[in-house]
């Protein structure tokens, strides 16, 4: 519901990933009787940003390894775009997939434009189109080309290396991408701020990520739809994050999940999907009268006072303009805190927490007033939203179970063997 | 110099500068630590005083040297260019043999870090061992029974003797390199080749270098030996020296060895640090 609200469709049409679809990969070890990897089918969308989550050592790296084979697979097929790629030359696959790893993985001995330029070297491209390519990457990752082209990932900082190593990743513009726990060495706020870039370069490239983490929390913030995976890989379920917060399938996937899901949930909707109500408002230019006026008149007995450039100023009550004594300078309680219509409703929530009386401005472009957000338009909109998740929730399952029901009506009289066969 | 380096490292970029840097590219991403200037690693300091002790010590010893009562034995050990012959020897059997410890013990040492090699590296680690544990002088006397007299056993002799560190070195440079970053390598599309030359042979081109020096330093001193086997050097003149009791000659001989010894460490200094990948720390 966030996502397709932040993602204007006809942006969502000009996608440039690819499908990837596993089908009952294996992976086993020399000496291990148990599979490291047992049996995973599934199906990625393309341009869709898919999260393997789970414990330690359940083999969501490994899985995402037998995508380009960096781990070949016991058995089982892969198939990118519909191509089966169990069997092709795995250095051409990898060419076409772009991988980026925890603490960057960026060559010491190359600079960083060297690093970038790796890929498209290897697949031959011109120079001239290579350098380009080095100058749009930085820029895209947020780096000053000018600056960076030339260092050395030792003069970079822990942040700055994983830009460079996701720039790397994208530079021969591979339709998917893989990234194994990227931003797991880095600091909690640059963390933050890289996943935030992530999900803006997402929303302009289209590719079909392959993310794999141990954080839940990392996961609800990027996934398109996200994987729980338990030992040896089996899925424990497979939905958006929406379905898993409201609806766990199991013990398991909620114990994952973790307390307090109704708090993440609200992580996953943006102020501009709630209700933002009309608040009455005066400028400091309006005349003293006027303010009066209104305060009387109103509903309620406070206005929101706003500066020249309409930006929410001052709350404003009956009584604080009698003991400043008229002087608009000295009245009412400064506005300490606002919200854009892209906050997260946890953001919301914070603000309005803090404010003594449980509201908080809203405000668009520089600042401009557009709304307010207060304690009881929150209550409202995140028990609708709860309940319309569990209904979703509910008739997905169902769903879910038809389907399955249909598959096992089929395999029984056979028809599902035949396109088997065939490939 | 490294104090300085350090500081800069680390006072360089703060993380928390990249927090609230906007997306794009006016974004203040930690104040820029230096124009990527990596700091000059051969001072004139190192270019200068070796060459320079050396000099004053051959020219030493040529005045004293010049000044000392030779008698006719003396002056036959030098006599008809005999100096220069030994010396051009000495640096020809250097050369060669270190010539084919590389050939021999880096492309091995590449081999055994291979993942199907592997498990053979300690044995031909063990071998290797053997060829340097034996005394020098032994294995030469066994190579000219074996070859016969001349320069070809104490070759064969010298580069049994120096294979080991190169090859360990190669090995150990080989395996210091971080794992993830060869599958970095191999993640992103670089056949096995590749990673070889791209990554892992750069990486490990600083401690193949120190290899590389201890065998020619090595080299320099095993090539003594070669006059026993008859295979010329300088020890021939050590040796004439020695057994005909003429203390000039020995003198010569030795100050001879211990400068090509010093300045073969010199060159070797220098190579290290100028074939050393850039962007690996300077020390």
């Amino acid at each position: 519901m966030a996502e397709s609200a932040q993602r204007p469709p006809e942006d969502r049409a000009r996608t440039s990933g690819a499908t990837i679809h596993l089908e009952n990969l294996t992976k086993r070890y020399p000496g291990n009787p148990a599979p490291a990897v047992d049996c995973v089918t599934m199906d990625i969308k393309a341009g869709e940003l898919v999260v393997f989550v789970g414990p330690s050592g359940c083999g969501k790296t490994t899985t995402m390894k037998m995508i380009n084979r960096l781990i070949e697979p016991t058995s089982g097929r892969i198939r990118i775009d519909g191509e089966d790629v169990t069997g092709i030359d795995p250095v051409r696959l990898r060419r076409k997939i772009g991988y980026a790893i925890q603490a960057s993985g960026l060559f010491p001995h190359m600079t960083v434009a060297q690093n970038i330029s790796l890929v498209p070297r290897m697949t031959g491209w011109s120079k001239r189109r290579i350098a380009e390519r080095v100058e749009e990457m930085l820029d895209l990752v947020g780096l000053d080309p000018g600056e960076f082209h030339g260092r050395y990932p030792r003069q970079l900082s822990g942040g700055q290396q994983q830009r460079v190593g996701v720039a790397r990743a994208l530079a021969a513009d591979p339709p998917v991408l893989l990234m194994d726990e990227p931003f797991g060495a880095v600091d909690p706020i640059t963390r933050d701020h890289l996943q935030d870039e992530l999900i803006r370069l997402q929303h302009e490239l289209h590719k079909t990520i392959v993310f794999v983490t141990h954080d839940f929390d990392e996961a609800i913030k990027l996934g398109d739809r996200i994987a729980v995976l338990r030992e040896r890989s089996h899925i424990a379920q497979f939905d958006t994050p929406e379905a898993i917060l409201t609806n766990p399938a199991d013990d398991f996937v909620s114990g994952f999940v973790g307390a307090g899901a109704a708090l993440k949930r609200l992580n996953l909707t943006r102020v501009r999907d709630v209700g933002v109500v009309d608040f009455p408002t005066a400028t400091i230019d309006d005349p003293l009268q006027t303010i009066f006026d209104r305060l009387r008149a109103g509903t309620t007995n406070e206005v929101l006072l706003l500066d020249r450039h309409h930006r929410p100023y001052k709350w404003l009550r009956r009584g604080d303009l009698m003991r400043a004594k008229g002087s608009l300078v000295r009245a009412g309680t400064l506005v300490h805190d606002t919200v854009t219509r892209d906050a997260t409703l946890r953001d919301a929530l914070e603000a309005v927490l803090i404010d003594n009386a449980g509201r908080v401005p809203v405000t668009g472009r520089r600042g401009r007033y557009e709304g307010v957000v207060d304690m009881e338009t929150l209550m409202n909109s995140v028990h609708e939203l709860l309940e319309e998740d569990r209904l979703d929730a509910v008739e997905h399952q169902h769903l879910l179970e038809e389907q399955r029901a249909q598959q096992v009506l089929e395999e029984q009289e056979g028809t599902t063997d035949a396109p088997e066969e065939l490939a | 110099m490294r104090e300085r380096l350090e500081t800069r490292d680390t006072v360089g970029q703060p993380e928390a500068a990249e927090a609230g840097a906007p997306p794009g590219k006016d974004a203040p991403e930690g104040p820029p630590p230096r124009a990527a200037a990596p700091p000059r690693r051969v001072t004139w300091q190192k270019l200068t005083i070796l060459p320079a002790f050396l000099l004053a010590l051959l020219l030493a010893t040529w005045l004293w040297f010049r000044g000392a009562d030779l008698d006719s034995i003396a002056r036959n050990s030098i006599a008809d260019g005999n100096v220069w012959l030994r010396l051009r020897q000495h640096v020809v059997l250097t050369v060669v043999s270190t010539f084919f410890v590389l050939v021999i013990a880096i492309p091995l040492g590449i081999l055994l870090t291979r993942r199907r090699l592997r498990p053979a590296a300690p044995a031909v680690i063990a071998v290797a061992n053997v060829g340097q544990a034996t005394p020098a002088i032994g294995l030469l006397a066994l190579l000219v029974i074996w070859l016969g007299i001349g320069m070809q056993a104490a070759l064969v002799g010298m580069v049994v003797y120096a294979v080991l560190p190169v090859l360990a070195n190669t090995i150990a440079g080989l395996r210091a390199i971080d794992p993830t970053l060869v599958e970095a390598a191999r993640g992103i599309g670089m056949s096995a080749l590749g990673v070889l030359r791209r990554v892992e042979l750069p990486l490990a081109v600083p401690l193949i270098l120190a290899g590389v020096r201890t065998a020619l330093v090595l080299n320099v001193g095993t090539a003594t030996l070669a006059y026993f086997g008859g295979g010329g050097g300088l020890g021939d003149l050590i040796a004439s020296g020695i057994t005909n009791q003429r203390m000039p000659v020995l003198v010569l001989g030795s100050v001879l060895t211990v400068a090509l010894a010093l300045l073969v460490d010199w060159m070797a200094s220098l190579a290290e640090l100028l074939l050393r990948p850039r962007g690996l720390g300077a020390s």
